[in-house]
């Protein structure tokens, strides 16, 4: 069995380096305007054995981040060797199906959870930020790109005087646990970074959504996020900076979602979740 | 065994009860997780049988006496009564659900019939007789149907299948975007509509995006029309400002909540289609919107009503068969597994909109797709693009490699058309077709010609 660097591709047709194939078609130099798989070439009018099997390793990444374990063990460590300290919860999903196909049980904490963090919250008292982190839709986000963008983060928190509590590690979370999580502890923000829905040019990329006072009636339309933070899109450092802005304003302002959202317009990449929401339905809800 | 309202049934030692139609409905739906999620699915594989048998005695004609969403808080409920036809309906007005199925599996049942029936037919019955039919049925009932649209080709004739061509760039940069429509008309597809979805919802992208498919399409006579997938009320302004708009897009949904979640309203659609027209850029036609449709997006709203999917997705034709529309495609794969968890509940999805779509008279087309994180991969797609070519799809996506990187999902490929083509032995649009044999990229309706470095597309 020969091993494959995971963190490039082998023979994926959009990758530069590419060499000139005969194979392909003669407008290959469009390429260099996208990286959508064009002028693939062909047989007969079906797609050449080098590009079907080129998407089929690209699928089957996404496929794997997808079902990849969060190796919390792993992910803690990462935190502490920035000196940062975690505490581990659990939503009410048991596994990846259920997480798949229950939204509503990863919106929510495990009933063992919610009373651990009942009597951590007397001992703690209530601070301004609670960060949770989870797999979400791809663990391997998390566990490259969350504990380096908290670490920046909280370092510019922590020189504007903001209190935390420790980073909450929680599998199988979806947005909205910062909800409950928030409320529970009486945090004035709450800020959840986990996994995104894995594209095939892009298995580990990490999303950031954050809410000022965090309870049940928060909808999307309450929430900012920063989205695609890993080091080929937004990357760790400048989301770190974006949310780091987006919350002290928020704070300044005592609010978030839509009325916070992007005045200066310069970053595409930030915006109200409900925004980021549409994006992701584009086709089915704009 | 026979059941009555309020429904309820005897299995052997057990009796199943349905306190509502809207309720036999969802009972009766084929397993998908989205009813589950919603907490509409039946309890067991059995007492979904008993709510089918229970389903197939119900006479059609219940289905306008009790609208599964209260006429007074519904407008799509408003509209499917009032322009319901009795008289297109009168051939079947006295069948069961049951009934009907069997009606129009008939030899006798031919396209013109189902033509006759379609005013008279609301979403409501089409999704009903669904949930009784078996894939072959809704792949047969639906090859039977003809609908034919018209602005600068003509869509869905028989022996017919059509591409969008969706040339997405995440950036909407116009170099990438124009590469990718270039690679699509080279590979002979784009016959139903160049359409963009673009990143960024806005007049000044709108009108750049449509400006340079416009010039594509004059310089090169392209017997097609091109779409910015934007919302409704944006393509109201730049027509306003003079933009080159052929046709309007809009997401829709079942019901008035689940389209007020997408900003939309009867009236501004009403007002879209009328701003289109009034540009009277079509030449052999003038259906001037595109609507796309996908189960669980009433859900995901939070705008079902205790409907099921499969029907609010059936009341969503309904919107869109009010404004003639060219083309309409349900977007199966698109949603996630919490809606349709795998190949299986993606490809019975796909089959039962088509059908649906066509019985209530619409161009129907499929977004033949998957996201990554539902259990599905290409095979599946391969099967349901087979099975949609039989039952006479309307159109399909055509998507570099079939790989979307804009929006992050997997469609079909320029190549997975000429797949179906080979197999079925379709063709493009008739206009479509003479355009690619003077360009010398496809001979005969069928095979492309070699490709060539100095083709008069690639001078650009």
């Amino acid at each position: 069995m020969m091993m494959i660097d995971t963190a490039f591709p082998v023979s994926d047709p959009r990758a530069t380096e590419a060499r000139p194939d005969p194979a392909e078609d003669p407008w290959v130099a469009l390429r260099q305007h996208t990286f959508a798989r064009i002028a693939l070439g062909r047989a007969g009018g079906s797609q050449r054995t080098a590009s079907v099997l080129a998407f089929r390793l690209a699928h089957a990444r996404a496929r794997d981040a997808v079902h990849a374990r969060l190796d919390l063990e792993a992910l803690a460590a990462r935190f502490s060797a920035h000196g940062l300290q975690t505490e581990r919860i659990a939503t009410a999903v048991s596994d990846r199906p259920a997480f798949l196909m229950r939204p509503d049980l990863g919106r929510q904490i495990a009933a063992a959870s919610r009373e651990t963090l009942k009597a951590r919250a007397r001992k703690w008292g209530r601070r301004d930020l609670v960060i949770l982190v989870s797999d979400g839709h791809s663990a391997n986000a998390a566990l490259r790109h969350a504990a380096e963008t908290v670490a920046r983060l909280v370092e510019i928190l922590d020189a504007a005087g903001w209190t935390r509590y420790p980073v909450l590690l929680v599998p199988f979370g979806r947005v909205k646990l910062q909800d409950e999580v928030g409320a529970l502890l009486k945090a004035r923000h709450a800020l959840m970074l986990l996994g995104e829905r894995p594209g095939l040019s892009a298995p580990d990329s990490l999303g950031a959504y954050f809410t000022w006072r965090p309870g049940p009636a928060r909808t999307d339309a309450d929430r900012n996020c920063v989205s695609n933070i890993r080091p080929e899109g937004t990357s760790p450092a400048a989301a770190a900076q974006k949310l780091a802005e987006l919350l002290l304003e928020s704070a300044r302002l005592g609010l978030s979602g839509v009325n916070l959202k992007d005045e200066q317009g310069a970053h595409n990449r930030v915006a109200s979740a409900s925004v980021c929401q549409k994006k992701i339905q584009a086709k089915t809800s704009p | 065994m026979s059941c009555s309202a309020p429904w309820s049934l005897s299995v052997g030692p057990r009796r199943y009860a349905f306190s509502s139609l809207r309720e036999l409905m969802a009972r009766a739906t084929p397993l998908r997780s989205g009813d589950a999620l919603a907490g509409l699915a039946a309890e067991s594989a059995e007492e979904r049988v008993a709510a089918q048998q229970c389903l197939a005695d119900v006479p059609l004609a219940r289905f306008l006496e009790e609208p599964l969403i209260p006429y007074e808080t519904d407008a799509v409920t408003r509209l499917i009564i009032d322009t319901h036809d009795n008289a297109a309906f009168a051939p079947v007005a006295d069948l069961t659900v049951g009934a009907f199925r069997d009606w129009l599996l008939r030899y006798e049942t031919d396209h013109v019939a189902l033509t006759a029936i379609a005013p008279g037919l609301t979403p409501e019955m089409t999704a009903a007789v669904a949930k009784l039919m078996g894939n072959q049925d809704l792949i047969l009932v639906a090859s039977k149907c003809r609908v034919a649209t018209a602005f600068r080709d003509t869509i869905g004739l028989p022996g017919r299948l059509s591409v969008r061509l969706q040339p997405n760039h995440p950036a909407d940069d116009v170099k990438g975007i124009a590469a990718s429509i270039l690679d699509g008309l080279l590979y002979g597809c784009g016959d139903a509509v160049i359409g963009i979805n673009p990143a960024t919802d806005s007049v000044p992208a709108m009108e750049t995006l449509l400006c340079l498919i416009d010039e594509l399409i004059h310089r090169y006579e392209i017997p097609t029309q091109s779409c910015v997938l934007a919302h409704v009320t944006t393509a109201l302004k730049v027509i306003a400002r003079g933009a080159p708009v052929d046709l309007v897009f809009q997401s829709i949904a079942g019901t008035e909540a689940a389209n007020a979640s997408f900003g939309v309203t009867l009236p501004i659609l009403a007002e879209a289609r009328d701003a289109a027209r009034s540009l009277k850029r079509g030449t052999v036609g003038e259906n001037v919107m595109y609507f796309e449709t996908g189960q669980g997006s009433a859900l995901s709203a939070n705008a079902h009503h205790g409907v099921d999917m499969q029907t609010c997705e059936a009341r969503a034709y309904a919107v869109a068969r009010q404004f003639a529309p060219l083309l309409v495609n349900t977007v199966v794969g698109f949603i996630g597994p919490e809606y349709l968890y795998d190949g299986k509940q993606i490809l019975r999805a796909g089959l039962e909109d088509h059908c649906c779509a066509k019985l209530l008279g619409l161009p129907m087309g499929c977004d033949v797709c998957y996201t990554n994180h539902a259990e599905a991969d290409q095979d599946d797609m391969d099967n349901l693009l087979t099975l949609l070519g039989v039952a006479g799809c309307t159109y399909i996506m055509g998507v570099p490699g079939a790989d979307d990187i804009a929006l992050g999902y997997q469609s079909t490929s320029f190549h997975d058309s000429h797949y179906l083509r080979q197999v079925l032995g379709l063709k493009p649009a008739p206009e479509f077709e003479a355009w690619l044999e003077k360009m010398r990229i496809v001979e005969k309706g069928r095979r492309l010609f070699p490709a060539s470095p100095t083709h008069a597309l690639l001078a650009a």
